[in-house]
């Protein structure tokens, strides 16, 4: 049996869980009203809830004159590039470490993940300066590489956590059945490993999404992503709160759209793996 | 074809020494069985043979290839494992199908093949389902099936039937001999069931810490163990090992004689002991014999229909045809 709840405990407890959501999600919910309040209404003073005229103005002026459309491509080409670019590379180098690994292995996992606490700012002017060397300073291209570099430590680390679940027999199996290397991690390990493959998948285009220190860095208009994008509205000719939240909306409701979804698919994947 | 040469291989991992140069011949066509304690080698000794370990240093020879350092694909062997590994993703039918599909067999040949093992195996009704949703004892087939559709050299199997229950595994165990008769295709077994070992085999390898005991068919080994160890490994209860007094009067350091080569009579007889646990199990009973002095308990197998009980005084009689000498080494006095 389980422990008995007495129904006023479990609203108190229902009540004080609704609470600490909200707070949670205070930011959010403001961010989403200041989007449709004309200007002045976002900076009035005492703060105004509900009671505005609700307007689409701001979404339309961003869309319009601001031309979201772009910095929206750029954010996807490269949250997403630069993720399916380090699986690439991940998948065949977490498969080495996790089932052929030798006396430095568990070194070269720490070291990659050392590089990870390095500041990032360490090493801007380095890189920008190979950028300009080469001529892609405020591509996509430059953004990608640079993102799936950053990314790539984290990428390994997950898989190779996912896959060290993985029975090695089975790939043995597979290699007396004739799978060359590349069928082995293709028909074989790929397939297992889907849930881990899905939640790192998601994970990393989320990290990339939202990355801003390369994006703002390294990036002028041409490859700018929507990082770029809302941090354009914090503009001197002063600050458009209300359109600043309108373009914040539209940066980061497209990832939650996805991470949404993707939840969903993530636990029927998982429930599916346990059930073998 | 499927003939299969050690030369002078050997394994170790780092400094730990697993296998010190060993040479054997596995014959085509033939059952081969490694037996051996826990942790002797067996399963090493299986993978070297099949690539899944590095040698480290001798050389592997099938069919008079030298493979000592090709990888385990092409090889041309099929593995089934203890843990049965078969992919959870793909149906039976598929999984099957897997090592064809590596080697690029036609469909046409592939749905034929799967066709006739399926059947062979009792697994038609099963094609379309996932391992999860099998039985111990289905799996184990599915991972025999895909084995056998590949048509390899020989096949190797470690300790495949040591996660069934006991009555599944003496099906399985007739099942695997059939698929032997029928398909005359090299086995080599791993297991630790010395009964696995003396029902299936055309020769046994006996194992101990790496290094082969006896190579012989299980009536040799049975008969004429070529020292102590496989003379109390082979054989079921185990032979009775006796030292001291009684060994020198047969001129050995130690005599064995097995538990059906001893009478017992309530009456008279060379040695008298006392019976302690008896074991009856209706076509034989198992007596186990203190107090005689010779060794800890003697162990007699007597008829099913015997009268004789927990605390009795017995007197045994070795048959003197079938007592076995070993030396102050242990091995073997003719
Ligand atoms: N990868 C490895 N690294 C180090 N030592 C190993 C490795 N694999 C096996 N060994 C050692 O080699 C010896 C032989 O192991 P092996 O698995 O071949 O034994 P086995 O005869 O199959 O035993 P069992 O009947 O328990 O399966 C053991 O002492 C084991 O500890
Ligand atoms: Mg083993």
């Amino acid at each position: 049996m389980a422990r008995a709840v007495t129904p006023a405990r479990k609203s108190i407890n229902t009540a004080a869980a609704w609470t600490v959501a909200l707070i949670i999600f205070f930011p959010i919910l403001w961010t989403i009203l200041t989007s449709f309040k004309p200007e002045p209404v976002a900076v009035a003073s005492p703060p105004v809830f509900l009671n505005f005229d609700w307007s689409f103005e701001n979404y339309e002026t961003v869309i319009q004159q601001r031309g979201y459309g772009q910095f929206f491509w750029n954010s996807m080409v490269i949250a997403f590039g630069s993720t399916i670019l380090g699986m690439i590379i991940a998948i065949p180098s977490a498969w080495a470490m996790a089932f052929v690994h030798g006396k430095r292995t568990k070194d070269l996992l720490m070291w990659m993940l050392s590089t990870k606490m390095m500041p990032a700012a360490g090493v801007l002017v380095p890189i920008y300066l190979i950028a300009v060397y080469f001529k892609i300073l405020d591509t996509r291209f430059l953004l990608t590489i640079v993102l799936m570099l950053m990314n790539l430590p984290i990428i390994i680390w997950m898989l190779y956590t996912y896959f060290r679940e993985i029975p090695v027999d089975i790939l043995e199996a597979a290699r007396m059945d004739g799978a060359s290397l590349t069928n082995e991690i293709l028909y074989v390990l790929t397939p297992m490993a889907v849930p881990g493959i899905a939640s790192t998948l998601l994970l990393n285009v989320i990290l990339a999404w939202n990355e801003s220190f390369w994006t703002l860095n390294l990036t002028a208009f041409n490859a700018a992503p929507l990082t770029k994008f809302i941090a354009g509205f914090s503009s001197p000719q002063g600050l458009f709160y209300a359109k600043l939240s309108a373009a914040s909306v539209m940066a980061f409701l497209p990832i939650m759209i996805l991470g949404w979804f993707s939840q969903k698919q993530l636990v029927r994947g998982l429930t599916f793996g346990a059930v073998k | 074809m499927g003939r299969i040469t050690l030369d002078k291989v050997s394994k170790s991992f780092g400094e730990v020494n697993v296998i010190p140069p060993l040479d054997l011949t596995i014959e085509d066509g033939e059952f081969v069985v490694f037996v051996g304690p826990s942790g002797c080698g067996k399963s090493t000794l299986l993978r070297l043979i099949a690539g899944l370990e590095d040698i480290t240093s001798g050389q592997i020879r099938i069919d008079g290839n030298d493979a000592t350092h090709m990888p385990p694909a092409k090889r041309g062997l099929a593995m089934v494992f203890q843990s049965y590994a078969l992919y959870p993703h793909m149906s039976v039918k598929k999984n099957i199908a897997f090592p064809m599909k590596m080697a690029g067999v036609d469909p046409a040949e592939q749905e034929r093949r799967i066709k006739s093992a399926a059947e062979a195996l009792n697994l038609t009704a099963y094609l379309d389902r996932r391992p999860g949703q099998l039985s111990g004892g289905q799996r184990q087939r599915v991972a025999i099936g895909r084995a056998i559709v590949r048509e390899p050299a020989a096949f190797l199997f470690d300790e495949p039937l040591s996660n069934l229950d006991a009555a599944l595994r003496v099906g399985m165990r007739l099942e695997i001999s059939e698929l032997h008769n029928r398909l005359e295709t090299t086995m080599i077994y791993v297991t630790h069931d010395q009964v696995e070992a003396m029902t299936m085999a055309d020769k046994i390898v006996v194992l101990q810490a790496g290094v082969i005991e006896q190579v012989g068919s299980p009536m040799e080994l049975y008969h004429k163990p070529r020292n102590a160890f496989v003379a109390g490994f082979i054989g079921s209860p185990k032979m009775n090992l006796i030292g001291g007094a009684e060994a020198a009067k047969h001129n050995a350091a130690t005599i064995g004689v097995r538990p059906e080569h001893i009478a017992v009579s309530a009456t008279e007889g060379t040695w008298k002991g006392t019976i302690g646990v008896s074991e009856h199990l209706g076509s034989d009973t198992f007596f186990h014999v203190h107090g005689t002095g010779l060794a800890d308990a003697m162990t007699i197998r007597a008829g099913g229909e015997v009268d004789l009980h927990h605390g009795d005084t017995v007197f045994l009689t070795p048959d003197a045809d079938k007592i076995h000498r070993f030396d102050k080494e242990g091995l073997r006095i003719e």
